[in-house]
């Protein structure tokens, strides 16, 4: 009984940060991507386009979904609801946090720890490829067809080097608990450097990471591997006959799929959340970071480029103090600190994808496939021998 | 909770079976079975064999059946006609069903005769350790004799490919 209240809570908190996190992600990626472009991004609904996310859902429900005509009506619905599904799924097994007590009762910062976490998120992941295909087929459109005919080729290929890139870690970790996993990774060497799987071990996983990452841009359909969406050549690929809310079901899923690679990339090759700085250093880079960040919105505020600066950035400037405050506060400390350090990581790799999308060019369908078949599939597999041979003789 | 999981997706397992024959239309054929393969590991986990039922879900349902969607899908296949039925089949049809039923449960009655009831959760072979081990001591013939047998068939499928190439 105990267990399913605090599960039900665990599931509360968890589902509502989790999509509030990704209708702002979308706010963060407009606003990274008109920076580097040199605009302002949303600026209007809200102080600094805050609440253009708000905005955007209310557009999003009220507006009419047409359906074309000679649509299998059936798998036209199924498609999105199973896209957004497979992609929420996921991160109930992540875990994100230590251990903690509330009022007397302990609890894993995490909705499963599964012994197959890992194996569990490869599944899932793999079961999203028919709500694109689905979506695709059943639109009754050559467009869609072809992109999601596209989208299907591509993520089974790109799963294979992305299932022997996850397995070089595995090696070194032994076990496949995400918890496990990180645990594994605890700890410094030489006092300073991190024991993550990018840096540690017999053999560094920076390799492997770097195939990760790619592979990761390819299965979440994002720039420069969005070839299944591709506008100038599909229109909008397999999403083209959707509108209202079965595309915010698509978009929604993109996000909460790069959500989840990111958070498997921290697990696997960041080491989770533990701290990037021995353990009485890394407590103060947090309230640091949030005080700077504060301190930055003052200094703005005193002198506004735009009207409303005056009151909007002084406003953000008492937010960020306080949350540097609460990182000092000491009963607090031991709570927030790995969760800090995993969402600092896991931020930084989203902004990663975000940046990439912002720079990068798309690839020809051809350059995609021969990438992955004769570059990346060659070289996570000479990375997993090499890991292999090496754990076998030292570890 | 494991008698109602059991029976929920047992069920679901078999409705998705009939549905596989009985739909018209291929995708949805390959669809009913995707779920067949997905329920189906659901009751490997409730029997307690979390690494195999994970790998049946990779295999069956993320790959195998992927590919399955993807060339119907490239053929456009669309939905079947139902052609007559031949004599044989309407005379014969249910009457070799049930022999065959009786055949196999024959074999299992003479068989596993005495084999007592499963119970959920007591499988202890199906970590992902347990089954690395059987494969690489006791089956590791039989194991190595696949992976020649998928060379072949990749090394098959090549040439057939550049034969249509050139």
């Amino acid at each position: 009984m105990e267990f399913l209240i605090i599960t039900v809570i665990k599931l509360a908190l968890i589902a509502f940060v989790l999509l509030t996190a990704l209708a702002y992600l979308q706010w963060v990626e407009r606003k990274v991507i008109a920076h580097v472009q040199v605009r302002m991004g949303p600026y209007r609904v809200g102080p600094h386009g805050l609440l253009q996310p708000l905005a955007d859902v209310v557009k999003l429900i009220t507006k009419e979904g047409v359906m074309p005509a000679d649509v299998n009506r059936f798998f036209y619905l199924l498609a999105p609801f199973l896209a957004v599904m497979m992609a929420l799924i996921s991160i109930s097994v992540i875990p994100f946090g230590g251990t903690i007590e509330v009022f007397g009762y302990r609890t894993n910062l995490e909705l499963a720890d599964l012994n197959v976490g890992l194996l569990f998120i490869l599944a899932v992941s793999s079961m999203g490829v028919y709500g694109v295909a689905l979506a695709g087929w059943s639109s009754n459109n050559k467009y869609s067809l072809l992109g999601g005919l596209r989208s299907s080729a591509q993520m089974i290929s790109y799963e294979l080097p992305m299932s022997l890139a996850i397995a070089s870690p595995l090696l070194m970790a032994g076990s496949l608990s995400l918890r496990e996993i990180v645990n594994s990774q605890a700890g410094f060497q030489l006092g300073f450097i991190p024991k993550w799987a990018v840096f540690s071990g017999p053999f560094p996983q920076i390799f492997a990471f770097i195939i990760f990452m790619i592979a990761a841009f390819a299965e979440t359909n994002r720039i420069p591997f969005d070839l299944p969406e591709a506008e100038n050549e599909l229109v909008a690929g397999f999403h083209v006959e959707y509108s209202s809310m079965t595309f915010a079901a698509f978009f929604m899923a993109e996000y909460a799929n790069m959500v989840t690679v990111c958070s498997v990339a921290t697990i696997l090759f960041l080491g989770g959340w533990h701290p990037l700085f021995p353990m009485p250093y890394s407590n103060f880079v947090a309230p640091l970071i949030l005080a700077a960040a504060g301190a930055l919105c003052f200094w703005h505020g005193m002198n506004p480029a735009r009207p409303m600066d005056k009151y909007t950035l002084p406003v953000f400037g008492v937010v960020f103090l306080g949350l540097a405050g609460l990182m000092m506060f000491p009963p607090l400390v031991p709570a927030l600190m790995p969760v800090f350090w995993f969402l600092a990581k896991t931020g930084f790799l989203l902004f990663v994808f975000i940046w990439i999308r912002a720079t990068l060019p798309r690839f020809r369908y051809d350059q995609l496939m021969r990438f992955a078949w004769k570059f990346l599939f060659p070289a996570a597999l000479l990375n997993l021998l090499v890991t292999g041979f090496l754990v076998a003789l030292f570890a | 909770m494991d008698i109602f999981f059991f029976i929920l997706f047992a069920t679901i397992a078999v409705v998705c079976g009939i549905s596989v024959i009985l739909q018209k239309h291929p995708i949805s054929s390959a669809l009913s079975l995707v779920g067949v393969m997905g329920s189906i590991a659901v009751l490997y986990l409730a029997l307690g064999a979390e690494f195999i039922a994970m790998a049946q879900i990779i295999v069956y349902a993320g790959a195998v059946m992927v590919l399955f969607i993807f060339v119907i899908m490239l053929l456009n296949a669309g939905a079947e006609q139902a052609a007559g039925r031949s004599w044989m089949a309407q005379l014969l049809g249910i009457p070799a069903l049930l022999a065959m039923f009786g055949v196999v449960a024959y074999f299992i009655q003479s068989y596993f005769g005495n084999a007592g009831f499963m119970k959920f959760g007591n499988f202890k072979g199906g970590s992902a350790q347990s089954v690395g081990m059987a494969l690489f001591t006791d089956y590791l013939l039989p194991f190595e004799v696949t992976s020649v047998l998928i060379l072949v068939a990749i090394l098959g499928a090549i040439v057939l490919a550049r034969k249509e190439l050139d």
